[in-house]
């Protein structure tokens, strides 16, 4: 079984993010990267299988170079190979053109079924997957918390407002990760070692033949504003009190 | 920091922080206070191969080199200096010795479990009258047919509570002095093997440091290590080794005080700014992070000659005293950052400066660091 996870660097959930002065994007300086979790339950559950049935696990990423990290800790869990697409004119890419380039590669190499995380932690739109699938032609589940595959077809539980659904689909599919998929294992020390010398092919925009055109830009971005210092409540009685909270909650903060 | 490392090294950190900040930093506190081994996470480490980080891959180990294992020791130490002793001893004083010192036979039999994790190691030196001057141990191995049959009391033996495997110092001739003195490698379960109570301890409490007693145990012939008399020398070889484990282990255990410090000083406000922006605790700061960064240079620089199979022994002496010294004294000002709140075990800081206070007293103390180092560096100026 041949086995394809897309994955993303993306800013550590803990880090403190910066907007830049200009709004054009985030300040990377002192950031700390990591794989996108969603991505790191595709990485399990495409290792489990591989465990199970045998085949390759291929590991691709759309990012600049610091991106490599990534692919290699994916390597150090486990995969077999990765490949980097790395161009600069792909930075910042809406995900039409993300997904364009991964489906690029993927179509060049066998691949059973493909994995991506339900959506990215950093910009959480979650289309990439999705668009995946369409420009691969092959069925997509999304949001999966549950995946068996058997007799050329996989079988995926999705979970939606208050139920669960059951999908069978026929294989090569998409199928994006949600939590709850599995447990991501971490990269063993001896896994770290092997995975420096596992193969990485590295391509641009050029070599997989994509127009890197986006269809969406990101025209500002904005730091949240700023949340405004609390109110002490004053004066002496209990009913003063709760008068004056009454009038503000009403007049002020609009909330009642 | 890290800029010095070389991008495999910087990998090994990363995985290994990810590892600890998810598994071991929040059990922490707990096991600390409970005094307990957490099994939980060890198992998952033997898995990763914390258990057999130089062993060679062939006998189940991760084949890395010593930067990197001083890199891993003080990563684990960052989340839990108790742990952080378990894999040093383990690694550093168990499966090394093993390694340099045994036969084909006895690296074949011991090291893949213990590479694995599935036994844990101990080293047994120290006895209630042989604490610095190692060659006053009482404890002895005499030959008879097939064995050895050893008497021993030995204290204050890390992880000796969970340990399958120890290595004893004892004399197999007791009329050689230092030369009678030998190691014997003794498997828990032997008749006559028994462990005594957890020590109660200041710091490190996770880790079971206990007394083993061995009576009149038979130990067969094959599990002498090394040759019969070199056991002084395969002490002094394999402490060298242990004190780069030490000292990686104290410069992790700064490296989470100095963290946690910056920290609380820009959260903590007082006189209206926080704690940070006075200059009395910038200057705290300041030679906080620069001791630590001077420790870990240490530390780099033994595991570096090590792995350029160069003399090493002053370095690691060097880094040892050095990084323990200092990781009482950065603990003791991230105690004083913290105020009040830094003596209450509401803070990790408290933790900290109880596990610091050791690693100036095993695997030999300052003392005796500064006696080595001096003797070495006496005899090449006559
Ligand atoms: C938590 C913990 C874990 C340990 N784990 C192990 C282990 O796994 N295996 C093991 O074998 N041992 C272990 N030890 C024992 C440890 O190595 C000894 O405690 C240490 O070597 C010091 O010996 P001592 O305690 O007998 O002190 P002593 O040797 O009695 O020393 C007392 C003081 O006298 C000073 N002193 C002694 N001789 C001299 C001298 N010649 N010149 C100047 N000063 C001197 C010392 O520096 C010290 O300050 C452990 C100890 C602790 C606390």
């Amino acid at each position: 079984m041949n086995i394809v996870v897309c994955v993303k660097q993306v800013p550590d959930t803990e880090a403190l993010i910066k907007v830049k002065a200009d709004g054009s994007g985030i300040d990377e300086g002192g950031i700390k990267w990591v794989m996108n979790p969603y991505d790191e339950f595709g990485v399990e559950e495409a290792l489990k299988l591989k465990e199970k049935n045998g085949g390759d696990v291929t590991i691709v990423s759309v990012g600049p170079a610091r991106a490599l990290e990534t692919i290699r800790t994916a390597l150090a869990m486990g995969a077999e190979k990765g490949i980097h697409i790395n161009d600069p004119a792909l930075e910042g890419a809406d995900a039409y053109t993300t997904a364009s380039a991964l489906a690029a590669a993927i179509k060049e190499i066998p691949h059973d079924i493909v994995f991506c995380g339900m959506r990215a932690i950093d910009d959480d739109a979650g289309q990439v997957g999705s668009i995946l699938a369409e420009l691969l032609g092959i069925p997509q589940v999304t949001v999966v918390t549950k995946l068996e595959v058997a007799d050329g077809k996989a079988t995926a539980v999705k979970a939606i407002e208050g139920a669960q659904l059951v999908i069978e689909t026929s294989l090569p599919c998409v199928i994006t990760a949600a939590k709850g998929l599995n447990e991501p294992r971490y990269a063993s020390l001896p896994g770290i070692m092997k995975a420096k010398k596992k193969p990485v092919d590295v391509k641009d925009a050029a070599a997989l033949g994509i127009s890197v055109a986006a269809k969406a830009k990101i025209v500002k971005m904005m730091p949240p504003p700023e949340r405004a210092p609390g109110k002490i409540v004053g004066g002496e009685e209990a009913a003063e009190k709760a008068a004056q909270l009454v009038k503000l909650l009403r007049e002020e903060a609009k909330v009642i | 920091m890290n800029t010095l490392l070389s991008e495999k090294h910087r990998a090994i950190r990363k995985a290994v922080r990810s590892f600890c900040d998810r598994e071991l930093t929040p059990i922490a506190a707990a096991i600390d206070q409970e005094a307990r081994f957490p099994w939980e996470a060890i198992e998952i480490m033997g898995k990763l191969g914390y258990f057999g980080i130089q062993a060679p891959t062939e006998l189940g180990g991760a084949g890395l080199d010593s930067l990197s294992y001083v890199v891993a020791v003080e990563e684990v130490s960052r989340s839990s200096g108790a742990i952080g002793l378990t894999i040093t001893v383990h690694n550093s004083v168990a499966v090394h010795p093993i390694l340099s010192f045994g036969t084909e036979d006895q690296k074949n039999r011991w090291i893949p479990p213990l590479a694995r994790g599935e036994k844990i190691g101990a080293f047994c030196l120290t006895e209630p009258n042989a604490g610095s001057d190692a060659s006053a141990i009482e404890a002895t191995a005499i030959r008879k047919n097939d064995c050895y049959i050893t008497n021993a009391n030995k204290v204050f033996v890390s992880n000796g509570g969970v340990a399958d495997l120890c290595l004893i110092f004892a004399r197999t001739d007791p009329g050689a002095g230092r030369k009678g003195i030998s190691v014997i490698v003794a498997e828990r379960g032997t008749r006559g093997y028994s462990v005594g109570e957890p020590e109660d301890l200041s710091g490190m409490r996770a880790n079971p440091v206990c007394s083993i007693r061995l009576y009149d145990c038979r130990i067969p012939l094959e599990n002498l290590l090394g040759k019969e008399g070199a056991g002084l020398q395969i002490a002094l070889e394999t402490l060298d080794t242990g004190r780069l484990g030490i000292a990686a282990q104290a410069t992790g255990i700064s490296q989470a005080a100095l963290e946690a410090s910056f920290r609380y000083a820009r959260e903590r406000q007082q006189f209206g700014t926080s704690i940070g922006s006075h200059q009395a605790v910038q200057g705290m700061l300041a030679d906080m992070a620069t001791m630590v960064d001077a420790a870990r240079l240490l530390v780099y620089r033994a595991a570096i000659l090590r792995d350029e199979g160069k003399p090493f022994s002053r370095e690691a002496a060097m880094a040892k005293l050095y990084a323990s010294e200092i990781s009482t004294a950065v603990t003791d000002r991230a105690v004083q950052i913290h105020g009040g709140y830094g003596y209450s075990k509401a803070y990790a800081v408290e933790r900290y400066y109880r596990d610091a206070r050791v690693t100036r007293i095993y695997e030999g103390t300052s003392e005796i660091h500064r006696m080595v180092i001096a003797k070495g560096i006496l005899e090449e100026y006559p």
